[in-house]
């Protein structure tokens, strides 16, 4: 460390600080836009104009949302579980954030900086039990429901915190026989290599494991507790579910993580089964490495999007379930077809 | 170095009090949040180790599935504050007390002898060893035949516990059995 540039490039690169911060920061900005892109979809499906008054077509709202959330009182009920009522929010929104560290959202490119060749790897981190990682760091999501339905000493939200642990629960097997489908194929749980494994346009995965695709995609609705599986909060049954007794920021806390979820879940349909960074056939037009990578950056956005809008698609066009349907669902259809997906990818596996 | 002794230290204060948490709380729901902080910090510690499968499935597990089951049947149940020890076994308590310094003494008497013994082998750090690809061809050559009774073993209490659920819902053999006993007894009575 004999320059400034040496340690400038130890704390940078070394230790992937500022990747990790920047990635953070990204996720909260898109969660801010995410806000009102849900706002103008809805308002699409339903035929009206959505917010329209903050800044041009209301592109501010999400700021004003977010002042107002801050200037809000904070009111603690007096008949809460303090430490648990507090803490729920960031329960909940720590694994939130730190499952997007394993997807990688572009190739690795190498440049030089400050004298030294840095390999610039577009993902916070490379662990070679990625997948696995994320269903983990995933699964401890349903703290922050439980903690808050528990710690809000409301039966309202008893129930709330109650139905997602089940919910959780359930439909985390169908989604782990998918995924183990998926891993079946590539022969790796990095998520690098599942997405170089799909490097032809009929190498994705939604076109070899079309039924795994769906297991996981309906599964993913059910993590993220989104409609039609949004039964922790169903408003008419449940006042608010697990956050009735939460206002201003703490209340926000809440709504960010289920965000962040959603886009997690949706750069992980997005990198197992479409593909991830990969445009098929780019390789062959000879074009600048930089011009390159932001291309499949690019198209990771671009895939992204699209799962994230089917998501909010599908909030506003399907009813609620109801709960027994929703436990049949989940263990009488998903987790027999999700067996019978994985026998079928270890024979042909096995024997082609 | 510095980094990974910071991380140590603060991982093993949070196991610990996580664990002391588990026994010392009165709040069966907080006990169980406790332990899923245990579980949490000694993921931490098995990163640490370079066993990076070990702690994620540890996570995946024991803190995403189990505990949150455990906190499932706590909260359903409705289990309110109790002196937990007070049991049918006064005498546990303080049978739990030897036990207790027997496993103290015998933890710290290894981990001394392992630390500044004569055969202190210097610590090996490999990266390769706690890769899944390791893990899975030790599993499926050299320890195939434990691994295979382990899954037996799992597979036996999954049926025993659906033959028990299923028997307590009336839908098992003995409950059919005799259901239709008892039919062929009133059969017989009418006759």
């Amino acid at each position: 460390m004999d320059s400034f540039g040496d340690l400038l490039f130890y704390l940078v690169i070394e230790t992937g600080f500022l990747k990790a911060a920047l990635v953070v920061n990204l996720l909260l900005v898109v969660v801010m836009i995410l806000t009102l892109m849900e706002r103008k979809i809805s308002a699409w499906i339903q035929e009206r104009h959505g917010p329209n008054r903050v800044g041009p077509w209301g592109i501010l709202q999400p700021i004003a949302d977010g002042v107002k959330f801050f200037t809000k009182e904070d009111i603690v009920p007096s008949h809460v579980d303090k430490f648990l009522y507090i803490i729920a929010p960031l329960v909940s929104l720590f694994p939130a954030l730190v499952t997007f560290a394993v997807v990688p959202f572009g190739d690795q490119m190498t440049v030089n900086m400050f004298d030294h060749l840095v390999t610039i790897q577009f993902q916070v981190a490379d662990i070679n039990v990625g997948i696995l990682y994320i269903v983990g760091i995933a699964s401890l999501g349903v703290y922050g429901l439980i903690v808050g339905g528990f710690g809000s000493n409301n039966k309202y939200s008893m129930l709330g915190g109650l139905r997602s642990s089940a919910q959780m629960i359930s439909y985390e097997l169908p989604m782990g026989l998918a995924i183990i489908s998926v891993v079946m194929l590539s022969g790796s749980l990095r998520l690098n290599d599942i997405v170089t494994d799909q490097s032809s346009l009929l190498a994705w995965n939604i076109f070899r494991q079309p039924l795994g695709f769906i297991i996981f995609f309906v599964a993913a609705f059910a993590e993220t507790n989104r409609l039609p599986f949004d039964l922790p909060e169903a408003e008419q049954e449940l006042v608010g579910g697990y956050h009735t007794e939460y206002s201003s920021m703490k209340f926000s806390a809440f709504m960010i993580s289920e965000y962040s979820h959603i886009i997690t879940a949706s750069s992980l349909v997005a990198t197992l089964y479409l593909g991830g960074w990969q445009i098929p056939g780019l390789a062959a037009l000879n074009l600048p490495i930089v011009a390159e990578q932001l291309l499949q950056i690019l198209a990771f956005i671009v895939k992204t999007s699209f799962i994230i809008f089917i998501f909010m698609w599908v909030r506003w066009t399907l009813p609620r379930f109801r709960y027994d349907q929703l436990m049949n669902l989940g263990w009488k259809s998903m987790v027999p077809l999700g067996l019978l997906n994985v026998v079928l990818t270890a024979a042909v596996v096995a024997f082609f | 170095m510095a980094l990974e002794s910071i991380l140590f230290w603060l991982f093993a204060m949070l196991a610990v009090g996580g664990g002391v948490g588990v026994v010392v709380h009165p709040n069966p729901v907080k006990s169980a949040l406790f332990l899923v902080v245990t579980f949490f910090a000694l993921a931490g510690e098995y990163v640490l180790l370079m066993a990076h499968f070990v702690a994620i499935v540890h996570i995946a597990v024991y803190a995403g599935a189990i505990m949150v089951l455990f906190l499932f049947v706590i909260m359903l149940l409705n289990v309110q504050e109790e002196s937990r020890l007070a049991g049918v076994w006064g005498f546990m308590r303080y049978f739990s007390v030897v036990l207790f310094v027997a496993l103290f003494v015998q933890l710290g008497y290894f981990g001394y002898q392992g630390f500044f013994g004569a055969e202190n082998v210097p610590l090996v750090r490999e990266t390769e060893i706690g890769t899944v690809e390791q893990i899975g061809t030790a599993l499926f050559s050299q320890y195939v035949l434990p691994f295979e009774i382990a899954s037996i073993l799992l597979l036996t209490a999954m049926i025993g516990a659906l033959y028990l659920s299923k028997q307590k819902l009336g839908l098992g053999e003995p409950a059919r059995a005799a259901r239709v006993k008892e039919a062929l007894h009133e059969k017989e009575e009418a006759h």
